[in-house]
């Protein structure tokens, strides 16, 4: 064991923060979705960190993260083609200037 | 004669012990050590390597090649890098400064970091990881992603339609390749190295894969012309239409460091087939002569190095949109049907002989319907619809 | 201990980069921020011995998102506003609300004792992984591809270009 426990969870806490942080602050949409990325790096992390110390003979904490990536992956897929559909018609992808449903 | 090549580490590690340290100081001067002497092996090796292909090169297309500088011209790369050496360093303006410069480095670190799960002979291998293929496919991602940045950090139209094909070749030939890989490793049960070329042991050390699956071969070979960026597939670099691609604005050393990891690249490459299809350090006697399986290795990947040098040097370079839908529509599928084959045929129970005759088969067949099917499509050709004039196609 | 420092040292790096990716005004500097904390978590995965979910991070997420997302920031790049700045109006409340976020979940993590249970991680992992797919988890499994499947062709038909 290199580190305990707490130390990858708290390195967990602190990306997704930061990952928090960037999905509500940037305006890019692309941004965006780097700081979803952020997140689900974290709590693959903390998954992990668990899978290890906690019940290394179950390989479930494994493959609950390979699910993560898989879902990280089609939300990457979807996400910027929205975001690239978007731009072909607005020419923008300022977060803020895409509210047509407001007016 | 039982001669192990893992004696000279151990003679090594006893030395450092004896002369003080402690084991653990011992083995960080080990692995420092072999990350040394494997780096100087990477560099000369790649200086011998461009003299080669160069001189292959020219006898294939009925030229000298260079004969120079040294006997046979041995010494000409050497020349070419002290005249990059003392090339202007030029960085264009606009450029993204850091990205620039870290592109070429990065480019060479993925590809050095492959050389790490490559076996030269029984254990003889950098760290013989449970992981090993998906290891070699991670680096190759990371390889892309260093010529992409270059693309972009030049500021340069030409350097940023580069790394736009990067991403289109590079990403898509990837899953025909992860798939060839993995052929051998449903056979092997394994996706150590070491332990793929000890599963190939049989008869006499002749038992490849190569022997029992020449279709998947055949796609890794396709596959891994378009990832180390060879004709015909070089069309990250196309002259004729996007100048150089994203090395344009590279001059100097940065430039001679894309141009050794684009020849280590290939080097990599031919000793992953190597590995995984010819058997590696597999032949005979080597369970008598381990020492045999360095030059069984280095012999192999010789062969599969001139054959990428002999493609290259032999034929013109394909279309953007041909070479996609090759990969897509040719050999995705293949190699998919394939993996499905192979694995039902593995589950099937049978006793060894007939599974790698089954295996055998259903090869030859997937390659000869893939073939058929290819030149029917080729018969009613939409590719040749595009030319300015219409040759004739002759009837199957 | 050694190690330890190592640690630390790496998670200082990922943490930086991961700053780097959230307020960098360059969105493709965000982009290779992103990669160098992609390429630490992966770390962290080789320190927890997952080995076989640290080269599918380099994979996936090096290898096939960034390469993604880098894409999508070179196509929508002729309008990027660089002038109206990386960040909201709110990134002030966002970022106090963020680091309370992080402080509380370090103080969850203080007080919670977790049971620790120092094995060995089995040498047969990875093959355990393979067989809890299509023994266990075969349901999710095969909702995950087609999960998969439905993005790949969502994808395709949003971002195509439709001709009149």
């Amino acid at each position: 064991m290199v580190a305990p426990l707490s130390w990858y969870l708290f390195l967990g806490a602190a990306l997704f923060g930061i990952g928090f942080f960037g999905v509500l602050a940037r305006r890019n949409a692309v941004a965006v979705l780097m700081g979803v990325e952020l997140m689900l790096n974290a709590v693959n992390i903390n998954i992990l960190a668990f899978w290890r110390f906690v019940r290394p003979d179950d390989p479930t904490g494994q493959i609950f993260s390979i699910f993560v990536l898989a879902v990280a992956a089609a939300e990457a897929a979807v996400g910027l083609a929205l975001i690239i559909s978007i731009y072909r018609t607005r020419r923008t992808v300022n977060i803020d200037e895409i509210d047509l449903l407001k007016h | 004669m039982n001669i192990d090549l893992r004696v000279i580490g151990e003679a090594f590690h006893q030395f450092l012990i004896n002369i003080g340290l402690t084991s653990g100081q011992a083995s960080l001067i080990d692995w420092i050590f072999g990350a040394l002497i494997l780096l100087v092996i990477f560099i000369v090796l790649a200086i011998l390597l461009i003299w080669f292909e160069r001189k292959l090169a020219g006898r294939v297309q009925d030229r000298l090649g260079p004969n120079r500088v040294g006997p046979f011209g041995l010494i000409q790369p050497i020349a070419d890098t002290l005249k990059l050496f003392t090339k202007e360093d030029i960085t264009p303006a606009g450029a993204d400064r850091i990205t620039f410069n870290l592109a070429p480095t990065l480019a060479v670190f993925s590809i050095v970091m492959a050389f790490a799960v490559i076996p030269f002979a029984d254990k003889v291998i950098g760290t013989d990881i449970n992981v090993g293929v998906v290891y070699l496919m991670a680096f190759a991602s990371v390889s892309s992603m260093s010529l992409l940045m270059a693309g972009w950090a030049s500021n340069n139209k030409y350097a940023l339609l580069g790394g736009f094909r990067v991403v289109a070749q590079l990403m898509s030939y990837e899953i025909p390749m992860a798939f060839a890989m993995l052929l051998p490793v449903l056979l092997a049960g394994t996706m150590r190295m070491n332990g793929l070329v000890e599963a190939q042991g049989q008869f006499f050390g002749l038992g490849w894969n190569i022997w029992i699956m020449p279709a998947a071969f055949i796609i890794y070979l396709t596959t891994a012309l378009a990832e180390g960026e060879r004709a015909p597939f070089d069309l990250l670099e196309a002259e004729s239409e996007i100048v150089a691609g994203y090395n344009i604005e590279y001059s100097g050393l940065k430039f001679a460091w894309f141009y050794l990891a684009f020849f280590m690249n290939t080097w990599v490459l031919s000793a992953v087939a190597t590995t995984l299809f010819l058997g590696g350090w597999q032949g005979p006697f080597v369970s008598q002569v381990p020492a045999l399986g360095v030059v069984y290795f280095l012999g192999k990947t010789i062969i599969m190095f001139v054959i990428f040098a002999w493609i290259r040097a032999t034929f013109p370079r394909l279309r953007i949109d041909q070479m996609m839908s090759f990969c897509w529509k040719v050999l995705v599928p293949m190699v998919l049907v394939l993996f499905l084959l192979t694995a039902i045929i593995l589950k099937l129970g049978l006793p060894t002989i007939a599974v790698w005759l089954l295996i055998l088969l259903s090869n030859v067949a997937v390659f000869v319907i893939a073939l058929w099917l290819l030149g029917k499509g080729l018969e009613k050709s939409k590719w040749a619809s595009k030319r300015l004039f219409t040759p004739e196609i002759p009837r199957l | 201990m050694a190690l330890q420092i190592l640690f630390l040292i790496v998670a200082i790096l990922t943490l930086g980069s991961a700053i780097g990716t959230v307020i960098a005004r360059n969105l493709f500097h965000a982009a290779l921020f992103l990669i160098g904390t992609f390429a630490g978590v992966a770390f962290f995965y080789v320190l927890l011995q997952a080995e076989f979910l640290a080269v599918s991070q380099v994979v996936v997420y090096i290898g096939a998102i960034a390469t993604l997302i880098i894409f999508a920031i070179m196509l929508t790049r002729s309008v990027m506003g660089r002038e109206a700045g990386a960040l909201n109006q709110w990134a002030g409340i966002v970022a106090v609300a963020s680091a309370l976020i992080i402080a509380a979940l370090i103080w969850l993590f203080t007080i919670v004792k977790f049971d620790v249970n120092p094995q060995p991680v089995p040498d047969d992992a990875i093959a355990q992984i393979g067989k809890g797919f299509v023994s266990t988890y075969v349901i999710p499994f095969e909702v995950v591809s087609i999960l998969l499947l439905v993005a790949l062709i969502g994808a395709i038909m949003l971002a195509r270009e439709r001709h009149q």
